[in-house]
């Protein structure tokens, strides 16, 4: 249990472990292990970035749904409003030409009636004559009866 | 046993016996310098190979082990170092896996590696590094040549000189302050070389102790011991990495 020349084989040995393992094994692998710690940080960065993003989407879709809900509320409403105008103003101008015609027929009635009532008129003043030609006969002077007549007729 | 270990005393030594070569200081052991950089070897083979295929993708499980392994010893060294040396990580990387991996060879049979060797002519063969004296100091003495030198370039030649005749009692006590220093700078690789040695060397002695008993009852004690032992290995290879830190931070940092 000397030392000897074995100490220094040892310490040769040990300076030629450590330069190696300086120079090829703990770069690489030190260096992988930096690579994954910062991908795996990564990675869990955009993960949540990816959450806040979908948080960030849900959101704006609620609200443009609620958008276009009130939209297509006021589109209806407008369209009812407008269907009422539409009626309204249908019933308006029925009622307008129902009013119209209405008159117009009474004029023609009128009319009807009045002409009716004129040739009814000649026809009784016809008639009149005739019956008084018959009852009188021959005796009758037309001329002087004419005034007598048309006062009659006046008198219809 | 072998052909020694008639007796126990003799199967004793026997187990303690390098397979040396040379004469005098110029002795080489060779087996703890053939387990030693085979092992070493192993280890850089594992690592390179997980750091050739190191992806930032799903990892496999050898780069699954590599990594544990780097970002514990990454983390003890953030913690106990602050400064920026790129040397410091992968020097505790290669103390802790290489220094576990020799205390690791104490989990083998004690009969077992020496058995096979002898089938090939080879007399001694004693397997785990780290109760070779010369190896836990060789480890230790680097970590001191490391902690001057880091000292000397961090703080320059003016400031460490200073700092080694002036702390930690001022200027007027100068020949005592140095007196102090060289006993800490030798106390830290004699403690960190003799708390390897002596831990791995009492596990080995008791791993033989018990080879000595009856093959029946030898597992009563010996797999307790063994399943013991993974602490201690773990644990030794641990506390060398770690005060290895300590010191050279303290060689960065100024008092």
């Amino acid at each position: 249990m000397n030392f000897n020349a074995t100490l220094i084989g040892q310490m040769i040995t040990f300076g030629l472990l450590v330069l190696f393992t300086m120079k090829f094994v703990w770069p690489p692998i030190i260096r992988a292990m930096q690579e994954r710690q910062k991908r795996i940080a990564d990675g869990l960065a955009s993960a949540e970035r990816g959450v806040r993003e979908q948080e960030l989407a849900k959101a704006k879709a609620s609200q443009l749904l609620k958008e276009a809900k009130q939209q297509a509320a006021e589109i209806v409403a407008q369209a009812h409003k407008r269907a009422n105008e539409i009626i309204e103003q249908s019933k308006q101008e029925a009622r307008t030409e129902g009013d119209r015609q209405l008159v117009a027929a009474k004029a023609e009635i009128e009319q009807e009636a009045n002409r009716a009532r004129e040739q009814l008129r000649s026809q009784v003043v016809s008639l009149a004559i005739a019956g008084a030609s018959k009852v009188l006969k021959r005796e009758v002077d037309e001329a002087a009866n004419a005034a007598m007549l048309d006062d009659l007729v006046a008198e219809l | 046993m072998s052909e020694t270990g008639h007796s126990a005393t003799g199967y004793i030594i026997h187990h303690l016996t390098n397979l040396k070569v040379g004469e005098g200081f110029w002795t080489l052991h060779l087996d703890t310098m053939f387990f030693s950089i085979a092992l070493g070897a192993f280890f850089l083979w594992l690592f390179m190979k997980a750091a050739k295929s190191a992806t930032s993708d799903v990892p496999g499980p050898l780069q699954n082990l590599c990594e544990i392994l780097v970002e514990f010893v990454d983390t003890q060294v953030k913690d106990s170092f602050h400064g920026h040396n790129p040397v410091i990580a992968p020097l505790a990387l290669t103390i802790f896996v290489w220094v576990f991996l020799w205390n690791f060879m104490d989990l083998f049979p004690v009969d077992l590696l020496p058995s096979i060797a002898a089938l090939f002519g080879i007399p001694y063969l004693r397997t785990v590094p780290s109760t070779d004296l010369n190896s836990t100091f060789g480890l230790s003495i680097s970590v001191l040549l490391l902690l001057y030198y880091y000292s000397f370039k961090v703080k320059g030649p003016v400031h460490f000189t200073m700092e080694i005749l002036t702390h930690p009692f001022g200027k007027w006590f100068m020949p005592f302050n140095l007196l102090l220093r060289i006993v800490e700078d030798l106390a830290k690789p004699i403690s960190l070389g003799l708390r390897l040695f002596g831990n791995l060397y009492a596990g080995e002695l008791i791993f033989i102790l018990i080879a000595l008993l009856p093959w029946w009852v030898q597992f009563v004690l010996g797999w307790p011991w063994a399943v013991f032992h993974i602490l201690i290995i773990t644990l030794q290879a641990f506390i060398f990495m770690v005060l290895t830190i300590v010191y050279l931070s303290m060689a960065h940092e100024d008092h």
